[in-house]
């Protein structure tokens, strides 16, 4: 067991002391946090804040709510990491059975909002469901397969590949196809760090090339419209291209160093749609420039990398797998966002982590990264155990 | 766990790494494409999206009297307008709305809908003081209020005719408000604004060019006696039901023109009295046969002919003669005149015997260096020339009728220019609307002695047994004639429609003003010129010698109303 296999390439000056054996535990281990992670997620929310705060014209009553948000993810963040893995291995099921049941929940009686199906409204808390199924489906899928060794066999995939598909399914109902398809993605990264055979990967792969056509006639009018708009923006710069257009303009005119912050014209003047939102991004570039996009890439990558070493440390399968594929769902997740906001991708609803304006999404993602602490703050007490 | 998975995660973990990499270079290289490639590109877009330029109004200058009093001034004043689409989201109560803008609610409803493409449309332009600061507290979404100029006559319909009037936005329509539009008009400035989506004005950023206001306007009017001149016309074309009436007044050594003023008159202030009808200016428009308010130019073609002298005597009996198969007639038979009597009696016998003994070329020249059948030239707006044809084409009978004022027309204008360049011993001055401060440039029309010898001639129609003893003015001495003209219709002559003229000259010793009162079809049994007009004549001479500071020259009459007649009253008892 080698678990320090990873010199060269994730880790550049991080903790090997973690290695070694060690006597007394540090407060940040009696506490199941990890410094560095926590440093980034709080840099990352401190930007947020701010940029929040111009994007939504100094509004101080909602930079008050995303701080209440703020707080209570943190909160749920410490809270799940003081759970062991194996507690919550074996809470998995019962998380997951009850997130698909809140989905169906949704679509028999959710709220409409822009659209489409999404919300679930308890009186006193309104969330999205199919925001719990980014954390659930890949909870579920690290549980299944790490009851037996791995890589898994071909029968277990495929049954796993069935948790995948009911609640992509269900979310693409609502329909939320974005939503759906990272959900998918956060289960399939479990399959892949799981160890599925590169043939299947690459049968399914085929698979899916051959049906990405066909899908174009299953999509919404409003998705296909989406992705004829990413191809070309300026065929109708006042309908469906307006969010792409603007948002372009507001990163270019940016610059090197931005127009400074509370001063960017196209967030400000209300030019750009969806600015405090999941476009927050060009409310940053434009205020900040090339500059300010190179430091909140630069906290990504920190609240990356970290999470993945956390991951690889991890002793127990569940812990390695999920956090795995919960870093790397983050990592999609930013890619996917700032793809948009750039207009490299097309514009699916996919919020800006921990800065754009929103909870549910913020809590389930905080939730994840205590998931995470927790599978890595837990490990020594597991080894020593062993060791004795 | 084996060492196999480990090698098997290894290789996963670099693909994992390796795509993570690309996918993030990807995305910085977006960014820097964006922000640094495509800057300038977007910055623009950006720019072209925000920034607009807007209008500064720059207000209208301010008309005023020669002696500084204001005629017309520019009063800021709020226009109300909305931007469509955002009073539409804002779903206003529109029976509210409307109510405070004075409109129908469904009209404005359905204009405001049907506009929604556009960023501005007016819903109520100059409105008073108090619904704009009610509307500004309001602070109703997407009704604005913006700063425009209105204009305001103090003088309303005592200047109407002269100092015409501007339309709502701001241009000169009539009057010297339209003649001198482009020294009155401001030149609007600009400023850059920055405006949001809905294209509301933001911040200002830049000021592009600061409004430039018009230039005030100095008129040669006196307002004292144009309002005085003003109510002496009003009053006699009320109290003879006459259809109409002019009257100017002009300052004989300047030619400015002091007063001018007509009946009908309109209120310019009150957009509603704006008749067509009512806005044109008669003095400077219409045109009229002056009949024997035109002798005087006969007699001073006379004089300057040398054939005649003041005391030359013309037999005028039986009061009628022949001229080819027309009948010049007198009012009655008064035997033989001399020049000055067929002034003073206005005798068309005599002034057509005189006019056919005069070579017709010399007549026609004297006649047109006074500029009969010319614009006056005083700039304004839709001066009439009048009729005067060449002498080429004049037979015996248009010679003989234009000795008295027949067979060619004038405006009042023109009519009071001739009598001034009488006044002014020969010498015509160029009209002005303006005061006028430096030297005057003027062209001699005839020569000075015989001007002031007609000057004198004229005295004798004011003078007893003259027919213009009504224009007669305590303590000054009047130079003038009357005229009573027969109007011609489509047939001919009318019957019973007539023009009273007196066009006059004070005081005569030394004459400082002319002036000439028309009304038109006196509708009592009065409608002598001497009857109608020369009272309107004498009540403003009255009051404008006092206002201008002329001195008195009559010390004779003065004398005369304490003590015995003079030796000349008898002469002119028996007439009239």
């Amino acid at each position: 067991m080698s678990l320090d296999s990873n010199e060269g390439l994730l880790i550049r000056g991080g903790p090997t002391r973690l290695q070694g054996p060690v006597r007394q535990r540090s407060l940040a281990q009696r506490l199941h946090i990890d410094p560095p992670l926590l440093l980034g997620l709080l840099l990352l929310s401190a930007i947020g804040l701010m940029v929040l705060y111009s994007a939504s014209g100094q509004n101080s009553q909602l930079l008050l709510r995303q701080g209440v948000r703020l707080l209570i993810a943190f909160t749920v963040m410490i809270a799940v990491a003081q759970i062991s893995p194996r507690q919550w291995c074996r809470w998995t099921p019962w998380f997951y059975g009850l997130s698909i049941a809140l989905l169906l929940a949704v679509l028999a009686g959710g709220v409409m909002g822009k659209g489409a199906q999404r919300w679930l409204d308890l009186g006193v808390l309104r969330f999205q469901p199919s925001e719990i199924l980014k954390l659930t489906v890949p909870m579920m899928l690290s549980a299944y397969l790490a009851e037996r060794r791995l890589p898994p066999r071909t029968s277990r995939i495929l049954i796993a590949g069935g948790f995948i598909l009911i609640p992509t399914a269900l979310i693409a109902m609502q329909p939320d196809l974005g939503t759906a398809l990272l959900v998918a993605a956060s289960g399939i990264f479990v399959l892949f760090l799981a160890g599925m055979s590169w043939r299947l990967i690459a049968g399914l792969g085929a698979c899916a090339a051959v049906l990405a056509p066909v899908s174009w006639f299953l999509l919404h009018d409003y998705q296909r419209q989406r992705i004829v708009s990413f191809l070309n923006p300026e065929q109708d710069p006042l309908g469906a291209g307006y969010h792409l257009i603007q948002s372009k303009i507001a990163i270019g005119s940016g610059g090197l160093y931005g127009k400074g912050w509370l001063n960017g014209t196209q967030a400000h003047l209300e030019f750009l749609p969806e600015r405090s939102t999941d476009f927050i991004f060009a409310v940053l570039s434009e205020e900040f420039g090339l500059f300010g996009a190179f430091m909140i890439f630069a906290v990504f990558l920190l609240i990356t990398v970290r999470g993945l070493q956390l991951a690889l440390q991890s002793q127990e399968p569940y812990g390695r797998l999920l956090g795995g594929a919960l870093v790397l769902t983050f990592f999609v997740y930013v890619v996917v966002n700032i793809g948009m906001v750039t207009g490299v991708l097309p514009v699916v609803g996919v919020p800006l982590p921990l800065v754009s304006y929103g909870g549910t999404s913020m809590v389930s993602l905080m939730a994840a990264f205590g998931i995470l602490m927790s599978a890595h703050t837990h490990r020594r007490l597991l080894s020593e155990g062993r060791r004795i | 766990m084996s060492e196999v998975h480990d090698i098997q995660f290894r290789g996963r973990r670099l693909l994992v790494l390796a795509m993570m990499a690309v996918l993030a270079g990807a995305l910085l290289w977006r960014a820097v494409d964006l922000q640094l490639s495509h800057q300038g590109f977007l910055q623009r877009q950006g720019a072209a999206r925000y920034l607009r330029s807007v209008k500064i109004p720059a207000h209208r200058g301010m008309i005023l009297d020669r002696n500084g009093e204001p005629l017309a001034i520019s009063t800021p004043v709020d226009s109300v307008w909305a931007h469509p689409r955002e009073l539409l989201a804002s779903t206003p109560d529109w029976q509210v709305l409307a109510r405070l803008l004075d409109r129908e609610p469904k009209r404005l409803q359905r204009l405001v809908k049907s506009r929604q493409q556009r960023e501005f449309i007016y819903l109520k332009r100059h409105v008073e003081p108090a619904l704009a600061s009610k509307l500004k507290k309001l602070r109703l979404p997407g009704i604005y209020l913006q700063r425009e100029y209105r204009r305001y006559y103090p003088a309303t319909e005592g200047a109407a005719h002269v100092v015409g009037f501007t339309n709502v936005d701001d241009q000169g329509q009539e009057g010297l408000e339209l003649a001198f539009d482009e020294w009155l008009r401001g030149v609007d400035g600009s400023k850059q604004v920055i405006r949001d989506r809905l294209g509301r004005a933001v911040e200002e950023v830049a000021r592009i060019a600061a409004p430039r206001p018009g230039r005030d306007l100095v008129l040669s009017i006196d307002l004292r006696i144009q309002s005085l001149a003003y109510r002496a016309l009003k009053t006699a074309v009320q109290r003879h039901g006459a259809r109409a009436g002019s009257l100017v007044l002009l300052d004989v050594h300047s030619g400015e023109v002091l007063a001018m003023v007509n009946q009908p008159s309109y209120n310019p202030n009150n957009g509603a009295e704006r008749v067509s009808a009512h806005f044109r200016n008669r003095a400077v428009t219409d045109v009229f046969e002056p009949g024997s308010t035109l002798k005087p130019l006969t007699i001073l073609s006379a004089l300057e002919s040398g054939l005649y002298r003041p005391e030359t005597v013309i037999d005028t009996a039986p009061g009628y003669f022949m001229v080819g198969r027309y009948t010049v007639k007198d009012h009655r038979n008064y035997g033989p005149l001399s020049v000055a009597e067929v002034v003073k009696k206005s005798s068309n016998v005599g002034a057509s015997r005189i006019a056919l003994h005069i070579p017709a070329e010399q007549l026609w020249q004297s006649f047109a260096r006074m500029g009969l059948g010319e614009v006056p030239g005083s700039a304004f707006p839709g001066e009439a020339a009048g009729r005067f044809s060449h002498y080429s084409s004049w037979g015996e009978i248009e010679q003989a009728t234009l000795a008295f004022g027949y067979g060619l027309s004038v405006s009042t204008l023109q009519l009071a220019r001739i009598y001034v360049a009488i006044g002014n011993g020969g010498a015509l001055p160029e009209l002005s609307f303006q005061r006028r401060d430096g030297a005057v440039s003027s062209r001699s029309v005839a020569t000075p002695a015989v001007a002031r010898q007609v000057v004198k001639i004229l005295e004798g129609v004011v003078a007893p047994g003259g027919t213009g003893g009504r224009a007669k003015v305590a303590g000054y001495r009047i130079a003038g004639k009357t005229g009573t003209v027969r109007k011609s219709t489509a047939g001919g002559y009318a019957d019973n429609r007539y023009l009273a003229i007196f066009a006059g000259l004070a005081p005569a010793s030394r004459p400082r003003v002319a002036a000439v009162v028309t009304i038109d079809e006196p509708a009592g049994d009065e409608y002598y010129g001497g009857q109608v007009a020369a009272p309107v004549f004498a009540e403003l001479m009255a009051g404008a010698l006092r206002l201008l500071g002329v001195a008195p020259d009559e010390q004779a009459t003065v004398l005369a109303s304490n003590g015995p007649l003079p030796a000349s009253a008898p002469a002119g008892a028996s007439v009239h």
